[in-house]
């Protein structure tokens, strides 16, 4: 036990000072450190997409109009309510409780419906969001907000991941998350089993919506406006992409997902638009040959340890590859 | 009243092209069971194959039917060696593993089309070339574009064969046996793979089909129009109910109807997708398997 909170504390100093190495000394340019924003910024995204798509197994689309709620609420804040920057953290705790409201809101038809259904009532309520912030007038309508403080910089990002890879982690190791666990592999038995399936997915969409509001909440105050155009189709794919690809039903994958997606579309930008082809294309190789994305339901001590195992001992954790 | 007939005439002519965008998207979904997501992105290769050879015959031939005729079934046989390869190379090597894999895949070759297309026709917005001849007809004491009542009675008439083709022929009885049960229909020596490259070559003659009334409709297209077909044939699918043709069709007319009168009945044009999702969440959450659809317990 104590050597696991040396380790912790380990791993955060590493952390800080690796940020204030980038940060202070300048080690990196700036259109880098804005990439290492978006990774920090995504990661949190995809966390909260993979409560719902990973954890619980449901095909959901709704993540772009949490995201949305999260930005707009924030950025109302801080132009309004929150003028200073030491109540950044308060603009935050906003712009992810007022997603946290709305996901309780598309929890409800994920009670009856499944599969394709509720994947199109998921994507109808997240469109239905960007058209309200498209017509609302006091929101800029289509033109978005602009001139929103610039609050968000990169100890921020990575402060807020940190805390919620922690979340994450002890909440989907705790009795809730293995509650969405046995609903994702059979809703029936879950439920005779006496687990409040109503309950345990009411909590993963109000968790996965606060998240993804805190995402959208730190995008808008590091890039000093909000647009509804920010949160259509094309974001919607760009994060089943990062999800996909990472690997579902783990916050290793999270991560790497975030990191490889915007590794390819933000610095391969002297490739032009073929970046897109090959990021199509490195998603479709991925699901071929790794249909649970790169960190399918194991996280990355799990992986490497099966992989250590794997070149050590050439014939055991056979299974590990060929899933069946 | 001559507007009442003119919006009736406009009602009639977006529904048959999202009646049969959903269609053709629903052929795939139906038989395979996969929610393609690349199917607007066929959408938009159809297009521009339809505008590049078009454009290209006009030089040569006079007559708009000819043009019309040899485009289209060009253009759909390009479009289904398209669709079949697609399906050989990301879809079959995935059939037995989850069907969320399959989707995201699917999502792949959707970005992988859309973004070569791109790359290979450039952002800038085209112009169809208008195939159909542009005259009026007068009807009920109002003239009526030529072309919108030949995109109707086009769409209808695809729509009687492929339900005729779907019922009656050989091809089609596998089809549905396919759709129904694919281990079973296997074991009473149908040849699944078969039906399933059909089932993608069927949806690519309709997409592309669907492409040219939308581009003799419309005519401005860019590189990103299947985007939004891809959705908006995705939900009359689902709203119709999965798998069934009479459902898509019913889903594609909603759709129609509700982008052609919430911006009469409502103060703002751009509310009409706020419309169209409150509908269509409010019909799942009624009847949660879509207006004529089967019960389905299939997770993706």
């Amino acid at each position: 036990m104590k050597k696991k909170e040396w380790r912790n504390i380990l791993v955060v100093l590493v952390l800080v000072a690796a940020l204030v190495l980038v940060k202070e000394l300048k080690l990196v340019s700036t259109s880098n450190l804005l990439i290492l924003q978006y990774i920090g910024i995504y990661s949190i995204l995809v966390l909260g997409i993979n409560i719902v798509n990973g954890y619980l197994g449901i095909f959901s689309l709704a993540h772009a109009g949490f995201m949305a709620v999260g930005a707009y609420a924030a950025a109302l804040s801080t132009r309004y309510l929150f003028t200073s920057q030491w109540m950044f953290p308060l603009a935050l705790l906003v712009g992810g409780l007022a997603s946290l409201c709305v996901g309780l809101l598309v929890a409800i038809p994920s009670f009856k419906s499944k599969g394709d259904y509720l994947a199109i009532i998921t994507l109808g309520f997240s469109l239905m969001i960007q058209s309200i912030f498209m017509n609302a007038e006091f929101v800029g309508a289509s033109r978005g907000m602009n001139n929103i403080a610039i609050y968000t910089n990169i100890y921020w990002v990575y402060g807020v991941l940190f805390v919620m890879i922690q979340v994450v982690m002890r909440f989907v190791n705790s009795k809730y998350g293995r509650n969405l666990k046995a609903i994702r592999e059979d809703q029936v038995a879950t439920e005779l089993v006496s687990v409040n399936v109503r309950q345990a997915k009411t909590i993963a969409f109000a968790l996965s919506a606060f998240l993804a509001g805190i995402a959208g909440a730190l995008m808008c105050h590091l890039l000093g406006y909000t647009s509804p155009s920010s949160y259509g189709y094309n974001n919607i794919i760009d994060g089943l992409v990062m999800v996909y690809i990472g690997g579902v039903g783990s916050i290793t994958g999270s991560i790497a997902g975030a990191l490889l997606w915007q590794i390819i579309i933000q610095t391969l930008k002297d490739l032009g638009t073929w970046r897109w082809v090959v990021g199509g294309l490195l998603l479709c190789v991925v699901m071929i040959f790794m249909p649970n994305g790169i960190f399918g339901y194991q996280e990355i001590g799990t992986a490497v340890r099966g992989l250590f195992a794997r070149l050590t001992k050439k014939h055991a954790k056979e299974d590990v590859t060929h899933g069946e | 009243m001559n507007i009442i007939v003119q919006q009736f005439v406009n009602f009639l002519q977006l529904g048959s092209i999202y009646a049969l965008t959903a269609i053709s998207f629903s052929m795939v979904y139906g038989i395979v069971g996969l929610v393609n997501f690349a199917h607007g992105s066929i959408f938009t290769v159809s297009m521009y194959f339809l505008y590049f050879l078009s454009t290209w015959l006009f030089n040569y031939i006079e007559s708009t039917w000819l043009v019309y005729v040899i485009s289209l079934s060009v253009a759909s046989f390009a479009t289904s060696v398209i669709a079949v390869l697609i399906e050989r190379l990301a879809y079959r090597p995935l059939r037995s593993a989850k069907a969320v894999a399959l989707v995201v895949s699917s999502v792949g070759v959707g970005i992988l089309l859309e973004y070569l297309v791109l790359n290979f026709a450039g952002s800038k917005a085209k112009r169809m070339p208008r195939i159909i001849p542009n005259q009026g007809v007068a009807l009920l004491g109002v003239t009526i574009p030529l072309y919108k009542i030949m995109i109707i009675v086009i769409a209808i008439i695809a729509m009687i064969a492929l339900t005729q083709l779907i019922k009656r022929t050989r091809l089609g009885t596998s089809m549905r046996a396919v759709a129904q049960d694919r281990v079973a229909a296997g074991l009473m020596g149908i040849s699944t793979n078969r039906v399933i490259s059909y089932a993608f070559i069927f949806g690519a003659v309709l997409a592309t089909l669907a492409g040219s009334l939308y581009g003799t409709a419309y005519s401005i297209f860019a590189y990103n129009v299947g985007d939004t077909i891809n959705w908006w044939s995705f939900i009359a699918a689902v709203v119709g109910g999965i798998g069934s043709i009479a459902g898509a069709v019913l889903g594609g007319f909603i759709l129609g109807g509700i982008s052609i009168l919430a911006p009469i009945l409502l103060p703002v044009s751009s509310y009409k997708d706020i419309v169209a999702f409150a509908v269509l969440i409010i019909v799942l959450m009624i009847k949660p398997t879509g207006l004529l659809g089967k019960r389905s317990s299939e997770k993706i």
